[in-house]
């Protein structure tokens, strides 16, 4: 939040701000520190050197792992099904991976040490060389380690190789991400000692009386001990929060006041990118409707809108097109609603636009749970106490009344439990029609996934051959977190994809927290309906108690990481590797139809990427 | 930067293993990578990355009670303390109270936990291990069974069952909750009951219950780490417990106005 006082501050501190913008790559400098558009690194060939930097944030010194010295790194544009090369050498005494987030690159390119390649060893340089088919906002980030969670991160624009069917006077990129002073390890393992260590919004005393008065003295005790008998917190919504982040729009905080430059009546494209290691934001800009055009990189249909959640690696691309001579403010309130950032977008620069009043915390609720088609009157009653998940094989359906619980509506539950699972949604709900936690009541349009249409035919329309259950685990109070109740460092083998083959892979939140999904080297057609347009991505925001499905074609052979990009999750051991086999050893695979016949072609295991 | 590069698959390629994947047959799934990259640095990664994501070890320390006690006028000084190091699965528990009494100048307490902790289930570890106590006088070693975790309705439970080197047995119930009265005011009611199965003259202690204490403690946590506090602490022996005590000369309970600090790192 800021005060006048500090902008002030800010605003005279001339040589303070000029400090901090050599620290920061042109692209994002402030229209104040003279940048009134883009500027990047364009070409085929690229240099980048990862190291150590200092950087200073909100005034304040850090440490920071940087891609070129900067924070974030330098915006990398180039262009659809160019072939292009970078030369990345790392200054670390530890090694380092770049993966390029989103892009169709073959996979033994994806720069994920440990499953596409050994990574980039201290003092080494490795070259990445692929093309790409396709265009786009992306971003590229590393994969080793939580250097991602100390700055090594930056913005990828592809261009496409005609015409953009995305048309703007003028545009700009929002690095959204979460800058920590203290080091990410350290953070990690305050939340493996506390999971409640950033929690400065829980459910207090003066809340439980607020809440008898509101919904009475019966009501808020029922509340509160059905949220005790689970040992579930209803204020659990991020793990890592503004207690230890600063919120940053391009490497600036909100008192460094990034602008962005507008003339009156222009259209102008906004590509947002939440780059943040743990960080869901709420993507507004008051007084100013967006058109969604993009998201995550590919054009969609164009839909209007006021408000979006953006989960970490998503990114949208929207038109605005102010009118007015004055001031917007752009704010990426975190979606816990504990902090926020805020830049300004201008018609000249020097202009603070007002910043918005953080909004009150949401509240967790029975479908958040997995519980939706148990919400009803009795709820707050007895049945709950008697539902201990633990022993949920032997759970007394008759405890529940009426016909909510029908059979249609149990989720079923083979995979592993045990103390890593504190939860398993009973009756999950599709929460795609929904804008995300907290933003149900808001008194203006907020997106939703099941509005998102994509603006070409999807390129595989074939229904699904097989299907498959993924369940989202995890264990709040030991800050365990894992897929089937299994993590990565306990699997017995990766998740296998047959070449070629039409899979629907449907997710299932057993958690109380969202967390955005993300499979490398394909994107997925998220089943809103059953169009054929259906948007795709390469990340997927699953809610609490979410029941989603997206369909994909397993067409890139290769080993490829599939995991939760909230990274401190992910270090827990929510990630798996998908491979998909080449048609000829596809047989081999366990548990696989063996009725696949060999493909003509036996050399056919390299590049997928250049081709799609 | 436009300018048109020799886009050189052969020339990266050729620095990996050296077959193409067609030529070794076919790889496994996981190990695809291999086609491209020495397989033993691949297969050091590999390793590499299965540790980090979920494999991690890390460590906790708690001084849960570091508090002066007045004690009806001879006052004490008591840490109550554990800490732990492991993994998810595994976990060396260490566990100590010290009591030392300013009055008398010596140890009314000095008890040391070396436990094994296993989660058996959500919220519960099961606890093996020894306990020594090191006062003077009643220096025994124990054996040790016991649960810890998060009971429903959010308290925090330890209980243990000790056994003797010469075979007696008692227990001890531990149970905590916090009420958050604001972010950081917490108001912190506790409990401990004592049993023994048979009177062990020595350790002062009568069969049955044997002392049973309770406590109120309000902290403010200037941040999660660092809290201090005051509060009251009543502590009461009860029968064959409290004829020691007054055979002893001490009285069999007291009530304590304390004052600590409870941090973790």
């Amino acid at each position: 939040m800021f005060s006048r006082r500090t902008l002030l501050k800010s605003a005279a501190g001339g040589g303070a701000l000029a400090a901090t913008s050599a620290l920061l790559p042109a692209w994002a400098r402030s229209a104040t520190a003279g940048n009134k558009g883009i500027f990047e690194l364009a070409g085929t060939e690229f240099d980048l050197t990862v190291g150590h930097s200092a950087v200073e944030i909100g005034g304040r010194a850090g440490h920071a792992i940087t891609v070129n010295g900067t924070l974030p790194g330098p915006l990398l544009r180039f262009r659809e099904g160019e072939k292009i090369t970078l030369r990345v050498r790392n200054m670390l005494d530890e090694s380092t991976s770049i993966h390029w987030h989103g892009l169709l690159v073959p996979f033994q390119m994806d720069g994920v040490p440990g499953v596409s390649f050994p990574g980039i060893a201290p003092r080494s340089t490795f070259t990445y060389e692929f093309a790409v088919p396709q265009s786009g906002t992306y971003w590229y980030h590393s994969h080793s380690g939580l250097q991602e969670q100390a700055g090594h991160y930056g913005p990828l624009i592809v261009d496409p190789a005609g015409e953009d069917p995305i048309k703007s006077d003028r545009e700009y990129v929002l690095v959204l991400s979460d800058w920590s002073f203290d080091h990410p390890h350290k953070v990690f393992a305050r939340l493996k000692k506390n999971n409640e260590v950033y929690n400065f919004q829980q459910r207090t005393a003066v809340d439980f009386v607020k809440d008898a008065g509101r919904i009475g003295l019966k009501g808020a005790i029922a509340d509160r001990a059905m949220w005790g008998q689970m040992r579930m917190s209803a204020t659990d919504i991020s793990d890592a929060t503004a207690a230890i982040y600063t919120y940053l729009i391009n490497g600036h905080a909100t008192a460094d006041n990034w602008t962005a430059i507008f003339n009156p009546g222009e259209c102008v494209r906004l590509r947002i990118i939440n780059a943040s290691a743990m960080t869901i934001f709420n993507f507004r800009i008051p007084g100013l409707p967006m058109t969604v055009v993009a998201a995550d990189g590919l054009a969609v249909q164009p839909v209007e809108t006021d408000e979006f959640q953006i989960g970490v690696a998503e990114t949208y691309d929207v038109i605005v097109s102010p009118e007015k001579p004055r001031a917007f403010a752009l704010v990426a309130e975190a979606i816990d609603r504990f902090g926020q950032v805020v830049a300004t977008l201008a018609p000249e620069a020097g202009l603070v636009a007002t910043a918005p009043l953080l909004r009150e915390r949401p509240i967790l609720t029975h479908k958040d749970m997995g519980m939706a088609a148990m919400d009803h009157g009795s709820m707050g009653d007895a049945p709950m106490a008697g539902m201990d998940h633990g022993a949920m094989a032997g759970m007394d359906h008759g405890a529940i009344s009426g016909d909510a619980m029908a059979a249609e509506a149990m989720q079923e539950h083979d995979h592993k439990r045990g103390a890593g699972v504190d939860n398993v949604a009973m009756a999950p709900t599709n929460r795609l029609d929904e804008p995300g936690l907290g933003l149900e009541n808001v008194p203006h349009r907020a997106l939703r996934y099941s509005q998102l249409r994509s603006l070409t035919r999807n390129p595989d329309l074939r229904p699904p051959e097989r299907e498959m259950e993924i369940h989202l685990t995890g264990n709040m109070e030991r800050y365990m977190w894992s897929f089937d109740g299994v993590k990565f460092s306990a699997v017995d083998g990766p998740i296998i994809f047959n070449e070629g083959e039409r899979l629907r892979v449907t997710l299932v939140n057993d958690t109380m927290m969202t967390h955005p999904i993300h499979l490398h080297g394909m994107f997925f057609d998220l089943v809103v309906d059953d169009s054929d347009f259906k948007p795709r991505k390469h990340t997927v925001n699953v809610k609490p108690g979410d029941k989603l499905s997206f369909d994909v074609t397993a067409d890139h052979v290769g080993d490829w990481a599939f995991h939760c990009h909230l990274l401190f999750h992910m270090h827990a051991g929510m990630m798996q590797v998908v491979s998909v086999m080449p048609r000829k050893t596809a047989m081999l695979g366990a548990g696989d139809k063996p009725a696949i016949s060999p493909a003509p072609d036996a050399t056919k295991t390299d590049d997928h990427g250049g081709h799609h | 930067m436009r300018a048109p590069s020799i886009f050189a698959l052969s020339v990266f390629m050729s620095t990996a293993s050296g077959l193409p994947a067609s030529a070794q047959g076919p790889l496994p799934a996981g190990e695809q990578a291999a086609a491209y990259w020495d397989a033993d640095a691949l297969a050091a990664s590999r390793a590499a990355l299965r540790k980090e994501h979920g494999a991690g070890v890390s460590y906790y320390v708690l001084a849960d009670r570091l508090e002066y006690q007045s004690n009806d006028g001879s006052p004490t000084l008591l840490f109550d303390g554990q800490g732990w190091w492991g993994s998810d699965s595994n976990r060396l528990w260490i566990k100590s109270e010290i009591e030392y009494d300013f009055t008398a100048d010596r140890f009314e307490e000095a008890e040391l936990q070396a436990l094994w902790s296993r989660p058996i289930a959500r919220y519960f570890d099961v606890q093996t291990g020894v306990r020594h106590d090191f006062q003077s006088g009643a220096e025994r070693t124990f054996g040790v069974v016991g649960v810890q975790g998060l009971a429903p309705y959010w308290f925090e439970i330890d209980a243990a069952i000790f056994v003797s080197g010469q075979g007696d047995v008692s227990a001890r119930f531990e149970a905590e909750y916090d009420l958050l009265i604001t972010q950081r005011l917490i108001l912190q009611p506790r409990t401990e009951l004592n049993f023994a199965v048979q009177d062990v003259e020595d350790a002062g202690a009568g069969s049955g219950l044997s002392t049973a204490e309770l406590g109120l403690r309000l902290r403010y946590e200037f941040t999660r780490q660092l809290a201090p506090y005051v509060g009251v602490n009543w502590v009461r022996a009860v029968g064959d417990t409290a004829d020691f005590a007054r055979a002893d000369g001490d009285d069999p309970g007291a009530v304590s106005l304390v004052a600590g600090v409870r941090l973790w790192f």
